[in-house]
């Protein structure tokens, strides 16, 4: 790794707010248990880390977590709290 | 190796007798079972292996394509079931069940664990689950060559240590290592390799209520769980196993459980996280690769396919190829089997000149029209597998669904949904088999049954018949309430359906969207010969024998229409088909689309002697516009032609759902043709 060491910021966010490009780690999941199960399933557990590829404000977005790339309906990654990592 | 090698080493084999150094012959074949998530080279695989030599069905009861084949290699033989492709084991859906069922009852001697080297981390995960089931697993580590091109590096001998199960690289598509991984299953089923996985534990502060629930249900666990594995998936929530052990305990034990359970109901991330720790542990130990990662082909694409305006318009252009293709290169060719057909169907008729007119009749009309109906389907079903195989393979289909998704939510459907059903558009068959590439059962059933409402070209012939008839200028306005009354009654039915038979269960919208890469022709190849010979031996039984039928009804006892059993039912059904305007010739006609739509038009050419030009006049000179216009609505949503229902009942191998089907779309466009009528009636009268 190079440059200054990255942080995170201490308040968590909901995953649909992060802009693409901007990297997440998942603090927590809300949701029922068997949307929960879904996400933990595709790589989306605490303290995974998870790269925004798109996000427009409106509609699904697409992240990139464990390598692959996962689409999310906004309501769902509403349900991800992530801590944004801040350079 | 390339594949054909090894397709020769498998062929030549396949003839020689085992050589000195194999050990004999086994009785039974090595039953071999091929587990993987989606979109990790499990089919290729699949195909690699048994070829042509594979049988497609579904599993017992269920919606869910089951496949499976023989095949030898080194004069060993080889039983292969492919099971669903999932994510995880736990049952959330039928797939998942399907999947740890199979291994759990069937006791495979090995099971092949297909992963994506390019997406280790996340394909590990269902090997995390497969360790703790009683069946040896294999890991197949696919895709080196994609991963490579990634810059990802993996060390499958580290891998192999860490994991403490065998590990295999290899290429599928590449055909690579294909008789590495064949050679270690061999050894493998015959106990000759060490084999000591290293389980996943759940993450250490759940680790003692796992044990003291192990300990609660020791003595109950039905065969044939393992005790530990029950345990894991209580404290998942897993709704089966939960089921299974609130009937196995008794009441006051069920309710200690149950209390640990509640006090833990976060116990579910402990696992994930346990299982993905352990992941951690094996890519520390075999993986090394890029930081950032340059931005990959996939991502670069996505910019444009994903994207809420682009993406659309290409999804559009490529629908539009789609049927393009459909119709300049499978219209021409239907035509030339349609001509062969009736040229056969003419020589037949001559031939039989002698013979009673009842077995002219029934070889003529009932079986060569038969016959002729599943034929002439063929060129134009090949080109929409075709096309659908292409898209699947390349990773677009995924794309696709992704776009649609928010659109197929609001019918309770998924995006995967969108193609079959917009298949439908050209013709109902391939729609129905098309459904094959939706892995959830409950929303490939429901895909199935509301297929038929999507107004296909036959249905649309008819209109275009009959609305210029009857509403001269208007006709083309008239077309195009046809076409959204359907889909509206589509988009009702499936949320009505959606609520009764699932409970109006919202899909969450998550979903993988896979790398894009080149098409395999062989694996297209190979998708497209399967599913045209899957119809014409399924479908086709059933289409051949209902035509025979229906040739009996309409020409028994007399030999004409008018006077023949088809249309004494017409009469005997007048009082119903009378609350939506028709009188029994109309009813008569409506049901004879069922064998083909166009034969609308013909049966009522019969029944007012008049040819097609002469009857478009009369038609309009008999009914009034209303009538027209719910008999043109209930023709629109009428049961499907009886291709469409061979092959739902191909689909969901079922009679019971095929007559729901049927009976369905009999309540609905009944219904429709009513209110249509009623209403129309009503206005008129006030006009």
């Amino acid at each position: 790794m190079s440059g200054e060491p990255d942080s995170l910021s201490p308040h968590s966010v909901p995953l649909s707010a992060l802009r693409p490009g901007e990297v997440g780690v998942i603090a927590a999941l809300s949701g029922g248990h068997s949307l929960r199960s879904r996400m933990l399933t595709l790589g989306l557990t605490p303290d995974a880390e998870v790269t925004v590829l798109q996000n427009y404000g409106r509609g699904p977005m697409i992240v990139r977590v464990r390598d692959a790339r996962v689409a999310l309906g906004r309501g769902e990654a509403e349900k991800v709290l992530v801590q944004r990592r801040v350079r | 190796m390339s594949v054909r090698t090894f397709q020769k080493i498998v062929a030549c084999h396949d003839t020689q007798a085992p050589n000195l150094a194999s050990p004999v012959v086994r009785e039974r074949p090595i039953l071999v079972a091929l587990a993987g998530q989606p979109n990790v080279g499990k089919s290729t695989l699949f195909n690699l292996l048994t070829g042509l030599h594979q049988h497609v069905g579904n599993w017992p009861g269920k919606t869910v394509e089951r496949k499976d084949g023989r095949f030898t290699f080194n004069g060993v033989s080889y039983q292969l079931v492919d099971l669903p492709g999932t994510y995880s084991l736990t049952a959330h859906s039928p797939e998942e069940l399907i999947a740890r069922e199979f291994i759990l009852r069937e006791r495979p001697d090995v099971v092949v664990a297909v992963v994506d080297a390019a997406t280790l981390e996340r394909s590990l995960y269902l090997v995390a689950e497969l360790l703790p089931l009683p069946a040896p697993v294999i890991v197949a580590l696919n895709m080196m060559d994609v991963a490579q091109q990634e810059g990802i590096q993996i060390e499958p001998e580290v891998l192999q240590a860490a994991l403490g199960v065998p590990v295999v690289p290899m290429s599928a598509t590449q055909g690579v290592g294909v008789p590495a991984l064949l050679e270690t299953v061999e050894r493998m089923a015959r106990g000759e390799l060490p084999y000591a996985p290293r389980l996943p534990q759940i993450r250490p502060d759940h680790q003692e209520v796992l044990e003291v629930l192990s300990g609660q249900i020791v003595r109950y666990v039905p065969e044939p769980y393992p005790r530990e594995w029950v345990a894991l998936k209580l404290l998942e929530g897993d709704s089966e196993v939960t089921r299974m052990m609130r009937e196995a305990l008794p009441p006051e034990r069920w309710a200690a459980v149950h209390a640990v359970l509640r006090a833990h109901d976060d116990a579910q991330v402990a696992v994930a996280s346990g299982r993905y720790e352990w992941i951690g542990r094996m890519m520390r130990a075999a993986v090394t690769r890029p930081r950032i990662g340059p931005i990959g082909l996939t991502e670069r694409l996505d910019r444009w396919a994903t994207h809420p305006i682009w993406g659309l318009i290409i999804l559009v252009g490529i629908l539009g190829l789609a049927f393009w293709l459909t119709y300049t290169v499978g219209a021409p060719l239907q035509g030339w089997l349609e001509n062969g057909v009736g040229a056969l169907a003419e020589g037949a008729r001559s031939l039989l000149a002698g013979a009673p007119a009842w077995l002219s009749g029934l070889l003529v009309d009932g079986v060569i029209g038969g016959v002729g109906a599943v034929l002439t389907f063929l060129p134009i079903l090949a080109i929409f597998f075709a096309m659908m195989a292409f898209l699947e393979d390349v990773g677009y289909m995924a794309r696709a669904a992704y776009m649609m998704d928010r659109l197929m939510h609001l019918v309770g459907l998924h995006g995967k949904s969108f193609l079959p059903l917009f298949l439908g558009f050209g013709c109902n068959v391939p729609a129905v088999m098309g459904t094959r590439a939706i892995e959830s059962h409950r929303a490939r059933l429901l895909t199935i049954l509301l297929a038929p409402l999507v107004p296909c070209t036959a249905r649309m012939a008819v209109v275009a018949f009959l609305a210029p008839a009857f509403f001269g200028d208007a006709a083309l306005l008239i077309s195009w309430g046809l076409i959204l009354t359907s889909v509206l009654m589509l988009a009702l039915t499936g949320w009505v359906l959606n609520r009764l038979m699932f409970g109006g269960e919202r899909w969450a919208f998550i979903m993988e969207l896979p790398l894009y890469h080149l098409p395999n022709w062989r694996t297209i190849g190979l998708s497209v010969w399967l599913r045209s010979l899957s119809f014409v031996r399924k479908a086709g039984t059933v289409i051949l024998a209902v035509s025979v039928v229906i040739w009996a009804l309409s020409a028994l006892p007399g030999g004409d229409v008018e006077g023949s059993y088809l249309a004494q039912l017409g009469r005997w059904l007048e009082p119903v088909g009378r609350l939506g305007g028709m009188d029994w010739r109309l009813t008569v006609a409506l049901l004879s689309s069922f064998v083909a739509k166009e034969n609308t038009i013909a049966t009522l050419g019969v029944l007012y002697r008049a040819g097609e030009e002469g009857l478009a006049s009369l038609l309009a000179a008999t009914y009034p516009p209303v009538i027209a216009l719910a008999y043109l609505v209930m023709q629109m949503l009428f049961i499907p032609c009886l291709a469409t229902v061979g092959v739902i009942r191909q689909e969901t191998a079922s009679w019971r759902w095929t007559l729901f089907s049927v009976g369905l779309l009999l309540m609905i466009s009944l219904l429709a043709g009513i209110v249509v009528f009623q209403i129309g009636a009503w206005v008129a009268k006030g006009i």
